[in-house]
Parts: structure tokens; C-alpha cells; sequence
């Protein structure tokens, strides 16, 4: 039985179990009928074009992970940010931890998307919000379908969130393969501020799939800093599906770190609903082995008087390869829009391969639209300085490295995620330079 | 210190250097002049080892032994520092912290610890001082919008850090206002000792009045054509390099 026999055949048993009402009920109805009729998507659909699945579908998921796996906060500690001083939304094979968890309702909520989808009170935000700017393309309606736990994050206006949340989905390799499908519904209330850390970890080398959907409204003057943690193992494959809509005055950023992982796709979406809205997508991607990140970005201008920012930086080592499709449409009433979007990136080895591939679809007369590619190597005479001073080959490309990714690197607002991130990047190049950056 | 014998260079397949002589022994002061596309950068490229020019003949010795072999970092390690022409910008890594791995890595490569950060911090203030150099600047990413000047100023602060025994300034003069000009040679005069030896390559003789060379060289077409003293640098400054040329015919 194919992955996508086994999911449509599981929905009845699934679907059976719900507690919830008809009006997600429905929801999930007709996203299985969606996935049902396209199945997963091939490399003959043109947004899928670099990117095969097929190697992950041939596993035999486990798709009902039993559960309850202990997980000692010990082990676990590295990939928090602090103990302390974070709320914290922990899922192990896609089960809830309250062990591993703090999460809250003082204020603000940070709790479970099963218990938004179950509980009355929160029947009003549900049918506001839930699957309203998800895309309803196979894939994303998949999740849509199963779409059972995740995150809750619910902030009200005027609140400035005062320590970070970290959603953080773990998975331990109890199961030979296990297919994970997370949730999470934000809703960024106007004049709110937050920052939020998404991070998806197996804890051993067996096999994960996971296909998670993200759905974050950012209301009137709301801001908001996502950041995404890709640094899984060589057998974890990730599509990450975000779907992003900004009213007026907004501004969000995500910062994507893909450090890791098997193949990861990231299907990163903007919509931009009022003027003045400010929107960034960042990204640092370094690669080795063959590890294959596909960023596949969307912002779609429909109103007047907004920003974009992408500046996505790859670097590229051994048979790894990245992929960056980035698509800009401005709507005919968007007028004055500044958009910009850059794409540098390095292939260290001859074998490493980078598909670029910019699209603008303007329809407004009165805009400013700007993207640049770029694609090579170290810079020569940087390294000969560098080297020349008594820093080694290895080391000077480090810094280079370190040079290279800064646009990105130096927006990051969480100094102590910062540190963690240039960490990270020093142990993937196998590199101490001595020093943070 | 330096010994260079019949050196031959090309990039790409063009002739550049077109054997090289030239010895500089401990606490002299060597000037190599020369018209554009002479080959004095390629000179002082190779003699730091960048790996763009190709050695075909002739050989680099310093103290004695062959460096042509050895990688630009171990050259640095033995003492050989260059000033850049046109150095390199490096974002998001401060002045700072650059000089820092600079040092702990040639300490490294000698068996050293890396310095105490004390330590560090003390030589940092007092080679910044000689170079008139504010502390706001070493915080900033290396060479990132620095002025011509401000980046020529901080090569020769690199080369205050790392004390090297034979240092080639390549072009230091080129976007110096006077100002600028005078404190950089002060601060190279200070560094000058019976112990370390420098190579001044330049357009002109301006930084001359200020670095005093016990020697000079002309290099035309990859030789080096006329050697001096000092005077030699007036005269060219008088006369240009025309006449040189005419000699050579």
C-alpha cells in the first residue's frame, strides 16, 4: 500500500475518534478529498520541479504514533533556548508533553491546538482563523485533514509578549519511521508584539516525515519575529508549509536556519491586507553531504504602500542541493511597493548544485521591484587577505562564511539565540574561530 | 632576512616578473618604485604567497630558508606581513576580533596559548593610541565603509598587532590626506627597529619624506632596473620615469 493509500484509508479510523464540531469537521472533509484526488506532489508539477519526494514516500510510516515516550528534560535541554525564560510548546512524536512544557493562559494563550479545536470557548477564534489562509493545494490539505495537535498561540491586542515562545516537536525514533503532521494556529493581535521559535528535532537517526502548516495572522500594527530552526538529522525530511497574512501596519519576519536534515521544503507565504505592511523573509542555508533545501517563498502585494525584504544566503558543500523560488506578485491596486529580494549564494565543492529561480508578476504601474541572483564561489583575494594575516585556509573560510551569511545573521533580535545559531554554523563548518560573531 | 634570486612570475600565462633580485637585511628600509603595471604588487603578492601568481623560476628565501612552498598563513606565521593595496571588507567581524584570531592563530601555529584576553586588550589600546586609532572604530566590521583612509590606517594597526619581521606596505601612501600620511609613517617609524626590515612599494615619493628608506629601487617591466639611495627617489619625483626608460634602450 502506497503513503498516500495508507493516510486516505487511516482518515475514516481518524476521522471516527474527532470531538470536535462539524464546522472543522467539514474542514477536514473536503482537504482529504483534495489530497485524495492529487496525492503528493511529483516533479512534474513546476513548484515541485527540483524537488522529488519519492525517495521519502517509500518508507512505511507510522502515521498514529502510540505515544507517550519519556523524554528526560537532560537530554532534551541543548535544543531549549533557556530553561527558564520561555514558554514552551513541546510535542514528542506529535503528542503533547506537559512534562517538557510552560505554557499559559495568563494573559495571553500559548496552549494546544487540540484543546482550541475541542473546547467552546474557543469555537470564535476557530472559525475565524482556522484554514483561512492555509493553501488548499494537496499537500497543505493533507495536514489539513489530520490536522489535530500543534500550537495555540493566541495574543491579545496590545500585549508585548515579554519572553520568547519555542515550539519545539521532537521525535525519539521509537518507531522505525513515524510521519508527523503539526498545526499551529497564531493569531498576533493588533498592537502585539511576540517572537516565536519553531524548531522540528529527531532525537535519533530513524526515519521522520514530518508535513507541518503554520497559519499566523498578524493583525493592525501587530510585529512579529518567527524563527526557524533546520537543523534535523540526515534522515528527517521536512515540508514546512507557512502561511502568513498581515493587516495594516504590520510587520513580521521570518528568519529560516537550514543547517540540516534529509529534504526540507519550505513553502513560506506572505499576504499583505492592509497599507504599511513590513515584511521580511530571511534565510541561511548550509548544506553538505546530500542534504537538498528547496525554499520556495510567496508575497503577494495586495494593498498599497507596503515592503518586502528576502535575502536568502546559501552555501553549498559535496552533492548538497538548494533550491530558492521566490515569487512577488503585485496586485494592480498595490501601488507603491517597494519590493526587494536577494539570493547569494556559494557552491564550496564542484558537486554541489543551487537552482535559482526569481519571479515577478507586477500588475501595478507605480512600484519598485528589485531581485538579484548570484551564484559562486570563495572570493580569492579575500581568502589571500585573510590567510596572509596567519588564519588558516579552513578558519578564513569560516569567516567568509560567517561575512557571507551577516545580512541575515544580523537581524536576528534574540541575542541569545544568536549565539546559539552562530554555534550551530561553527560546528556545521567544523570550525572555532574563537570568538562569537 | 629576504632573499629573492632571478624571481620570474606570471598570471595566466603573462609574464609579469621578469627576474627579480633584491636582499634586505634586518632594520633597513626598502623603497620599490615603478609606473603603473611595473609588476611591484605582484611582487609583493607573491612574496606573501597569494596563490594566483604562478613562481616559474628563481627562488624566496627568508631567514635563510625557501618560503616559496609554504602557504600565505605560514609565511605570516614566519614574520611576513603585507599591507594591502585594496584590503578586503569583511561584514558582521569586528576590527577587534579579527586582530584577536590573527594572533591566537600565529600563536597557535607557534605552540602558544592564545594570548589572555588582558594582555590582548592592553596591546590593543596601546597600538591603537600609536595610530591615533578610536576605540569605536575597532568595534566596527572590518574595512566595512571604511574610507580609503581609515582602511589604510587599519593595516597599519594589524601590522602593529601582529609585529612582524618583515613588513610590505603596498601602496599605503594611495588615498592618505597628509594628516593621514604622517601618522601612519609615525606609527611605522615607531614599529622600526635593528630587528625588523620594511619594504615601502609606492607611485610616489611623498610618504618617503616621512618613511626614509636606505634604499631605492626602480622596477620597470618586471626588473629591477636602477638601485639607490634616497636620492634616487627625488630624482624620479623630478623627472618621472622617462628617462629610465630612455637609459635602458
Amino acid at each position: 500500500m502506497s503513503l498516500k493509500e495508507k493516510l486516505v484509508s487511516s482518515y475514516l479510523a481518524f476521522e471516527s475518534h474527532l470531538e470536535e464540531d462539524s464546522h472543522v469537521h467539514e474542514i477536514r472533509n473536503k482537504a482529504i478529498r483534495t489530497f485524495e484526488e492529487n496525492g503528493f506532489p511529483t516533479i512534474k508539477e513546476e513548484a515541485w520541479k527540483y524537488t522529488s519526494l519519492k525517495s521519502i514516500l517509500k518508507k512505511d510510516y507510522s502515521i498514529f504514533p502510540k505515544g507517550n515516550t519519556a523524554v528526560e528534560f537532560k537530554d532534551v535541554r541543548q535544543y531549549f533556548l533557556y530553561d527558564l525564560d520561555t514558554y514552551k510548546i513541546v510535542f514528542i512524536d506529535g503528542i503533547y508533553s506537559s512534562f517538557l512544557s510552560d505554557t499559559t493562559h495568563d494573559g495571553l494563550d500559548v496552549c494546544l491546538l487540540s484543546a482550541a479545536l475541542n473546547k467552546p470557548k474557543y469555537k470564535a477564534v476557530i472559525e475565524a482563523y482556522f484554514n483561512k489562509i492555509a493553501s488548499k493545494n494537496s499537500i497543505t490539505s493533507l495536514n489539513t485533514a489530520f490536522a489535530k495537535e500543534g500550537a495555540y498561540i493566541n495574543i491579545p491586542k496590545n500585549k508585548e509578549v515579554e519572553k520568547p515562545i519555542e515550539i519545539i516537536n521532537f521525535s525519539t525514533g521509537n518507531e522505525a519511521a513515524l510521519m508527523v503532521q503539526p498545526r499551529n494556529l497564531i493569531v498576533v493581535g493588533e498592537n502585539a508584539h511576540v517572537q516565536i521559535i519553531e524548531r522540528h528535532q529527531s532525537l535519533t537517526n530513524n526515519a521522520v516525515f514530518t508535513n507541518s502548516v503554520t497559519e499566523l495572522f498578524a493583525e493592525k500594527r501587530a510585529f512579529v519575529d518567527y524563527y526557524k530552526i533546520q537543523n534535523d538529522h540526515k534522515n528527517a525530511s521536512l515540508i514546512d508549509n507557512t502561511f502568513v497574512n498581515q493587516e495594516r501596519d504590520s510587520n513580521c519576519n521570518v528568519h529560516t536556519f537550514s543547517l540540516g536534515g534529509n529534504i526540507t521544503r519550505n513553502n513560506l507565504n506572505f499576504y499583505q491586507n492592509g497599507e504599511h505592511c513590513d515584511s521580511t523573509l530571511k534565510g541561511v542555508t548550509i548544506l553538505q553531504e546530500k542534504q537538498h533545501v528547496d525554499h520556495n517563498t510567496l508575497v503577494h502585494h495586495i494593498s498599497p504602500n507596503c515592503e518586502s525584504h528576502q535575502d536568502y544566503k546559501g552555501l553549498y558543500a559535496d552533492e548538497s542541493t538548494g533550491i530558492f523560488n521566490g515569487k512577488v506578485v503585485v496586485d494592480k491596486e498595490a501601488q507603491k511597493i517597494n519590493a526587494f529580494q536577494q539570493n547569494n549564494n556559494i557552491l564550496i565543492n564542484d558537486n554541489a548544485t543551487v537552482n535559482a529561480k526569481p519571479q515577478l508578476e507586477i500588475f501595478a504601474d507605480d512600484v519598485k521591484c528589485s531581485h538579484g541572483c548570484t551564484i559562486g564561489q570563495f572570493d580569492e583575494d579575500a581568502l589571500f587577505y585573510l590567510r596572509s594575516r596567519g588564519i588558516g585556509k579552513k578558519e578564513s573560510e569560516a569567516l567568509l562564511m560567517y561575512a557571507f551569511a551577516n545580512t541575515v545573521l544580523e537581524t536576528v533580535k534574540i541575542p541569545e539565540l544568536k549565539r546559539r545559531i552562530n554555534k550551530l554554523i561553527a560546528n556545521k563548518i567544523g570550525v572555532n574561530i574563537g570568538f562569537d560573531i | 632576512m629576504l632573499k629573492i634570486k632571478n624571481l620570474h612570475a606570471s598570471v595566466d600565462d603573462k609574464d609579469i616578473l621578469k627576474g627579480i633580485n633584491l636582499e634586505v637585511n634586518a632594520g633597513e628600509i626598502h623603497a620599490i618604485m615603478g609606473p603603473n603595471g611595473s609588476g611591484k604588487s605582484t611582487l609583493s603578492s607573491v612574496i606573501a604567497g597569494n596563490e594566483n601568481f604562478e613562481v616559474t623560476q628563481g627562488s624566496v628565501s627568508f631567514e635563510n630558508e625557501n618560503i616559496l612552498e609554504l602557504a600565505p598563513e605560514e609565511r605570516a606565521h614566519k614574520g611576513i606581513f603585507l599591507s594591502f593595496q585594496y584590503p578586503v571588507e569583511i561584514p558582521g567581524v569586528s576590527v577587534t576580533n579579527f586582530i584577536k584570531t590573527a594572533i591566537n592563530e600565529t600563536r597557535k601555529a607557534k605552540g602558544l596559548d592564545d594570548m589572555p584576553a588582558s594582555e590582548m586588550l592592553k596591546m590593543i589600546k596601546t597600538k591603537a593610541d600609536l595610530l591615533e586609532i578610536d576605540r569605536k572604530f575597532l568595534s566596527r566590521s572590518l574595512n566595512e565603509g571604511f574610507s580609503g583612509g581609515e582602511k589604510k590606517r587599519n593595516e597599519i594597526f594589524q601590522m602593529a598587532m601582529l609585529e612582524p619581521k618583515l613588513a610590505i606596505l603596498d601602496e599605503t601612501d594611495s588615498g592618505l590626506d597628509i594628516d593621514a600620511l604622517k601618522i601612519v609613517a609615525n606609527g611605522v617609524n615607531k614599529l622600526k627597529s635593528k630587528d625588523n626590515a620594511v619594504i615601502v612599494i609606492t607611485h610616489y615619493q611623498r610618504l618617503l619624506d616621512y618613511i626614509v628608506p636606505d634604499f631605492v629601487h626602480v622596477l620597470i617591466n618586471g626588473k629591477i632596473v636602477k638601485s639607490g639611495t634616497k636620492e634616487l627617489a627625488f630624482e624620479l619625483e623630478e623627472k618621472g620615469y622617462d628617462w629610465i626608460k630612455e637609459e635602458l634602450v
